[in-house]
């Protein structure tokens, strides 16, 4: 019984947390749709768009903030949809870990990539 | 068979049975629980279901009548008759025991387990407690306080359907009413209960709850009550304490 409640504590944490990401991901989302119009201005290129944005501390601290929002709120969802569609194949913490690692990793090294114009 | 007849299917049988047809006269006002009522009266007596004040106040007679829940004693036929047919089934995601009765032991222990009931701490001897009938607390109260416990909601939602465990909108309604309650000394034990997937946290608020309810109620925004209330207890704690 102990385990079962501590589970939905848990739980209502998780829920929390994906209720504040969300809100966070709001703003991200919104302020990036901005951003890709600054970002293409006056040429499409590779380099002309790391030209715009290429070392600059807030751009990074922004997309990295967006990073970390989705590491928490996509896993959380996805394990909940696989829990529910699979109850019994026990892949949802398995599948959510491995694309929060993804989202983590892959994002950060986008983010650093970007801002050292791929110097690190 | 007279031009105004009822073609009515009836479920007969457990979990496994068949629908039966029989003719029922049309009558103006008739409710769909007339309708079974005669069935069960007039044409065969084998027939089981379930009703009790027929006034739509005891919770009883709620079936699903042309693949919708419904209370069936405040149902009139002429309100949902698709041409002359009627199809009457029990109530989804409940055991059937017999034909239009479902077996409710685990719709009621799922209020339990929410701890959808009540407990003081005052004695006969104290003052009655004095609640303002316009605090903010006695309103969202009286917003989910006149459910009858017909298992209308129960057998529309979704997420029951999927998940066993699930407590489903009435007995989470039931415990948001109570959290509303501000004589009650249950309220840590009773988030504990209600959090996380097996609680309101599980609720996809697609609403189909509210929108079967008959008593107008509207469990989808009760559970959405629940959800950020509990959470927070759990995160940074509440009125009454940390989760």
């Amino acid at each position: 019984m102990g385990q079962v409640v501590n589970q939905g504590v848990l739980q209502a944490k998780l829920w929390y947390a994906q209720r504040i990401s969300a809100m966070v991901l709001g703003i991200c989302v919104a302020v990036h749709l901005v951003m890709i119009f600054y970002a293409i201005r006056g040429g499409l290129s590779a380099q002309e768009i790391l030209g715009r944005t290429q070392g600059n501390v807030l751009f990074a601290f922004f997309y990295e903030v967006f990073v970390l929002a989705c590491f928490i709120h996509a896993p959380i969802g996805i394990s909940n949809i696989l829990q529910e569609t699979f109850p019994k194949m026990g892949i949802a913490k398995p599948a959510a870990c491995i694309l929060g690692i993804l989202i983590l990793v892959l994002g950060s090294t986008a983010v650093v990539g970007v801002y050292s114009g791929g110097a690190l | 068979m007279s031009n105004t007849d009822l073609k009515v299917k009836v479920w007969r049988g457990a979990e496994q049975g068949e629908f039966v047809e029989y003719l029922v006269p049309r009558n103006p006002n008739q409710t769909v629980l007339d309708v079974v009522t005669y069935i069960q009266r007039k044409l065969d007596p084998t027939l089981s279901y379930r009703f009790a004040c027929r006034v739509g106040m005891c919770g009883s007679c709620a079936m699903t009548v042309n693949g919708v829940a419904r209370w069936t004693c405040r149902t009139h036929v002429s309100q949902i008759v698709q041409g002359d047919a009627l199809e009457i089934a029990p109530l989804n995601n409940l055991p059937v025991i017999k034909d239009l009765a479902t077996d409710m032991r685990e719709f009621f222990n799922k209020w339990k387990g929410a701890v959808g009931f009540f407990k003081g701490e005052k004695t006969r001897y104290d003052d009655f407690a004095k609640v303002q009938p316009d605090s903010e607390e006695r309103q969202l109260a009286n917003a989910g306080i006149e459910c009858i416990g017909c298992g209308v909601c129960y057998a529309s939602c979704e997420v029951v359907e999927s998940r066993q465990n699930y407590l489903g909108p009435a007995a989470l309604n039931r415990a948001w009413t109570l959290t509303n309650d501000v004589r009650d000394v249950q309220q840590l034990e009773r988030m504990r209960a209600v959090a996380g997937d097996a609680g309101c946290h599980a609720c996809h608020s697609q609403g189909s709850c509210t929108e079967a309810c008959p008593k107008s109620i509207a469990p989808t925004a009760s559970i959405a009550g629940l959800k950020k209330l509990v959470a927070r207890a759990a995160v940074r704690g509440s009125k009454w304490g940390k989760l």
